[in-house]
């Protein structure tokens, strides 16, 4: 069993933190996960780490192993090389709790801005509505999302510039895709996309898709579909031009 | 949005756990966008060798004049360079393709894979993803003047036109003016021979890259049924919308694809021209 050397950043807070290496015996079939939760058996039981479902379902478990955002749960040992330390950090977006355990309720509190799902009217008389499959092929996507947030930590509008205050992030660029793409929803949310969620802020660099544990097309299939619908409402002269002369379309 | 309470530490440029060579990729970007761009500037400023018989290189179609004082071609739509245009500006030469490379230059300067692209390897924003970042501020492209890149659409519809002029080229590089005349003389005079050669190839394979990378441009994606939220009952509509998309997941392959085979087409044609490179004969 090859004795494998963990440098896991430890404090309160960012500013605070140090990195405390640990060693541990890897086997066959361990993920980070449990190599960490070993860590705490044998050597450090105050070590502060959130899990729960270590299937990849709940999203709990996100950190930062080797300097890449991942779920700590669905990062195979045999994936990462074992020969030097392996780096565990906890998310950098979003200030620290303890070691790896970091507050992302800013995230709830956003979703909570965004305006929610209002159906049009019931297709049948017993309140029903009839949906193709072929309409929701897009949203169902979407619904894929675990919020395990790793897509927030790797945005550089968040995790460098801390935009916190203006942006929501590609989560909620999903969520409010997936609602605002729905065959049945009538809200509109284009004009807040812009001016509340600032969707001008991402420059497209795809971080946020290639993190993605559920392999969610974040970029492509929600964010630039949204950056072209607000395009639509506020960047396209000729678009504008039609809309004086048919109001009301 | 609300203001919120959340203090991080500001990272410094480079700073990053990452161990693998997250430097390569923006590089690699950076020398390959630099490369076009040095040798495409280079070509457009030339005037000259744009074309070899039936050959025009994609960088000057189409080709609205001979460049000035350049002998007929064949390929001008509308003759020699015209007196009301100046030959230079302020000492800098004019030459046909500045009259045409700002819209395929600007259809991809605002492309979205592009953008990102280069968002990265020129301006280190980031240089690559959980990378610090070297700037304190940021706008994104909410202001002016990254705002305008929402014109990509405007430029998309240029791009299309594009498409066709160069399918139109390569058809026409089928057909050869015999030995002893010149191809202009021999288009006037109608008397061109049918022909494949090594040069036709390459100028058939460029509007397929093309096309391939236009015809998946998230914008198309979107004039042609994302801005829907229903497609049933419009079965038209959402095959082409899956046919883009399926051209779409491809974006970043077609766009290099293409801009190394415009690169190369016009570097056949003016090696061609100055006749450094043989134009070898498949059949005819």
């Amino acid at each position: 069993m090859p004795q494998v050397t963990f440098r896991i950043s430890r404090g309160s807070t960012h500013q605070d933190s140090q990195f405390v290496d640990y060693q541990t015996d890897i086997t066959e079939g361990m993920v980070v996960l449990d190599a960490v939760h070993q860590i705490q058996e044998e050597s450090a039981p105050d070590l502060a780490c959130r899990w729960n479902c270590k299937a990849g379902k709940c999203g709990s478990c996100s950190a930062e192993i080797n300097g890449k955002p991942r779920l700590m749960c669905m990062t195979r040992m045999d994936t990462i090389p074992t020969d030097q330390p392996v780096t565990i950090e906890p998310m950098k977006a979003f200030p620290r709790i303890r070691d790896l355990v970091t507050d992302v309720s800013w995230n709830y509190e956003v979703k909570k801005r965004i305006k929610k799902f209002k159906p049009r009217k019931p297709d049948a008389p017993d309140g029903t509505w009839r949906m193709q499959q072929v309409d929701v092929d897009r949203v169902q996507e979407f619904r894929k999302c675990i919020e395990c947030f790793l897509c927030q930590n790797v945005c550089h509008v968040l995790r460098d510039h801390h935009k916190h205050d203006e942006f929501s992030g590609p989560r909620h660029y999903v969520y409010t895709a997936a609602l605002e793409m729905h065959p049945l929803d009538t809200e509109d949310r284009i004009k807040d996309v812009k001016d509340e969620q600032n969707i001008g802020y991402c420059n497209i660099t795809k971080c946020c898709t290639k993190v993605c544990p559920e392999h969610i097309t974040i970029t492509d299939n929600a964010i630039i579909p949204l950056k072209e619908r607000v395009g639509d409402e506020f960047y396209d002269p000729v678009r504008k031009l039609f809309r004086i002369f048919r109001p009301g379309k | 949005m609300s203001r919120t309470n959340i203090s991080l530490p500001q990272r410094s440029f480079g700073e990053t756990s990452r161990i693998d060579a997250w430097w390569s990729q923006p590089l690699i970007v950076f020398l390959g966008l630099l490369a076009f761009v040095v040798y495409s500037t280079w070509a457009a400023f030339q005037g000259a060798h744009y074309s070899f018989g039936a050959y025009l290189s994609p960088m000057y179609s189409p080709l609205f004049f001979e460049a000035y004082e350049h002998a007929a071609t064949g390929h001008a739509l509308f003759g020699d360079w015209p007196k009301w245009l100046p030959a230079a500006v302020i000492g800098i030469p004019l030459t046909p393709a500045f009259l045409i490379l700002w819209a395929p230059g600007g259809f991809r300067f605002t492309c979205y894979y592009y953008r990102g692209a280069y968002y990265k390897a020129f301006w280190g924003d980031p240089s690559n993803c959980g990378v610090g970042e070297w700037r304190k501020g940021y706008r994104g492209e909410r202001w002016f003047p990254l705002v305008f890149q929402n014109i990509h659409r405007y430029f998309l519809y240029f791009a299309i036109l594009f498409i066709f002029v160069l399918t139109y080229d390569a058809f026409m590089a089928m057909w050869h003016a015999p030995d002893g005349m010149t191809y202009a003389q021999a288009k006037t005079d109608s008397v061109l021979n049918f022909g494949i050669k090594v040069g036709t190839l390459v100028l058939i394979i460029n509007p397929i890259l093309l096309g391939g990378y236009t015809f998946g441009c998230h914008s198309l994606r979107h004039l042609i049924g994302g801005f829907m939220d229903k497609f049933s009952g419009n079965s038209g509509r959402k095959k082409a919308y899956d046919c883009v998309s399926c051209l779409n997941r491809g974006h970043a392959k077609w766009a290099w694809a293409s801009l190394i085979w415009v690169g190369f087409t016009d570097l056949y044609v003016r090696l061609c021209s100055m006749g450094v490179w043989t134009d070898w004969t498949i059949i005819g």
